[in-house]
């Protein structure tokens, strides 16, 4: 059964991502300390709330180190909401400095009419991607912040997944490689969320190695990719 | 396009779902993890639990339904009720809720909005007002008391200006119910809901008093809510999401479609 750790640096409710990835067929190891990555296949890493303080607890737990390097090995990674917004350079919620695995900032969603964005909002892909499969290109997802990466610099195109509209457009989803970063939250949204989660435990275990081929948006995606399994039961 | 929500909500009383006029003649309903799943799957975008006891020794009993709910229906949950600190508030949100709404405490206590803002994030916190009309001076515009203990204690407080205030102090959504419609399905209030929404940049979830889908269109077109609630009309089968959402898409405001069923 594919390992799923899930980093717990307490922002928030983690069961709802913990049984999320067990309907979607993962046996699911809670992360508070390295030591808790050992053995697992893919890491998840969830959240909601603001930067600063999301980046100093993962310091104090000592996971800072040990995400950096499970990422730059391009070990199946899934960031969701605050946990994609991490992977970026820095947060003008808080003036935060995060990860900076991809290039850009998370800014305020200036053209919004009301913030925070809370509710279900069409995910419109501009690329497709293996995670996404059998998902309709415009699926909603359920979304719950003020703030969203923008990817920067001549990768941006590239690792730009989906696009959502709330008073202008934002980047909803990322790729690269084996990482993959959510502004929505797949565990709050519906039978298309578990559709979601369950694409990525099936891709942990045996991911398309084409990386630049996912990166290209290959239409087709490489042969003896393993199928998601159907979610036990259905939200 | 960011769909309008439509939630239901769950009274629940001792570890069950109770349904009543507010607070008196309840009538038990059932199991809330299973009623949440039975919404969830009928295409309830959020659920919210209104823990009506709120008493403290419940807080266990709260916590094993809010755990189990959150296991079941996964669509967003938030729990409003007796929750007066921020270590009460953490508590929910390990359960499994997503956010946690203070109505009482956030009164008595305005600084508790910020605190939970600071450590939660606005995201989490919902700051539920229960307003009542009040005559307004003659010839001039009707206002609203904020009333708290289900009503039944005024606080003096002018509902729209502790709006604003709320959510200065952090507050992510307004869940604002009319205390003179809720259980009379007359309809929502919706100068209440318009004074409130025009005033604060935060999401306003309409409360009190929905009979009919019309009610629905009403408190988002007059009101300016971007989401809306109600209780009895769905525990009662008066009428279903879908039909609710398919008259919202019929008036043209973006809803999401139920799950199976073609929009």
């Amino acid at each position: 059964m594919t390992r799923i750790a899930v980093v717990d640096y307490g922002a928030g409710n983690l069961v709802s991502i913990d049984q999320a990835l067990r309907v979607a067929g993962a046996s699911v190891v809670i992360a508070r300390r390295p030591a808790d990555l050992e053995g697992a296949d893919g890491l998840v890493v969830p959240g909601v709330g603001a930067a600063a303080p999301a980046m100093a607890r993962l310091a104090r737990r000592g996971l800072v180190g040990p995400i950096r390097a499970w990422i730059a090995a391009d070990r199946p990674f899934l960031g969701i909401c605050l946990g994609m917004q991490l992977l970026f350079d820095g947060s003008d919620e808080d003036g935060a400095v995060t990860f900076g695995i991809l290039a850009g900032r998370s800014e305020l969603l200036r053209d919004a009419p009301r913030l925070p964005h809370i509710g279900w909002n069409a995910v419109r892909r501009t690329r497709d991607h293996p995670v996404f499969d059998g998902i309709a290109p415009d699926a909603p997802f359920y979304f719950v912040h003020s703030y969203a990466p923008r990817p920067s610099g001549a990768s941006a195109p590239a690792i730009t997944l989906a696009v959502t509209d709330h008073g202008a457009d934002f980047v909803s989803a990322v790729a690269r490689g084996r990482l993959v970063g959510v502004q929505f939250h797949p565990e709050r949204s519906g039978r298309d969320g578990l559709r979601l989660l369950a694409r990525f435990v099936s891709l942990v275990a045996a991911w398309p190695l084409d990386a630049a081929a996912v990166a290209a948006g290959a239409a087709a995606g490489p042969p003896g990719r393993a199928e998601a399994p159907a979610p036990r039961s259905e939200p | 396009m960011l769909a309008v929500r439509v939630i239901p909500c769950l009274d629940v009383a001792a570890g069950r779902v109770v349904k009543g006029t507010r607070f008196v003649d309840l009538v038990d309903e059932g199991d809330p993890p299973e009623l949440a799943e039975r919404y969830a799957a009928a295409g309830a975008d959020e659920l919210v639990f209104l823990d009506i006891t709120a008493a403290p020794e419940g807080r266990g009993t709260l916590l094993d339904i809010v755990e189990r709910t959150a296991r079941k229906a996964f669509v967003p949950l938030t729990v409003g009720g007796g929750v007066r600190s921020v270590r009460e508030m953490r508590d929910v949100l390990r359960a499994g809720a997503d956010k946690v709404s203070l109505n009482t405490a956030a009164v008595a206590t305005p600084d508790l909005v910020r605190r939970c803002a600071r450590r939660f994030g606005s995201q989490a916190v919902v700051v539920a007002i229960d307003a009542r009309r009040r005559s307004g001076p003659p010839g001039g515009a009707p206002g609203w008391e904020v009333v708290v203990k289900g009503g039944r204690e005024g606080t003096g407080l002018d509902a729209v200006a502790w709006a604003a205030r709320a959510a200065a102090l952090g507050a992510g959504e307004l869940l604002v119910t009319s205390i003179d419609r809720d259980g009379t399905q007359s309809g929502y209030d919706t100068a209440l809901l318009r004074a409130i929404a025009d005033r604060v940049p935060v999401p306003v979830v309409a409360s009190g008093g929905a009979a009919g889908p019309a009610d629905f269109v009403a408190a988002v077109r007059d009101g300016g809510a971007s989401a809306v609630l109600a209780a009895s009309i769905f525990h009662r089968r008066q009428h279903s999401i879908a039909a609710v959402k398919a008259a919202m898409a019929a008036a043209g405001l973006p809803v999401r479609p139920v799950p199976g069923v073609a929009a």
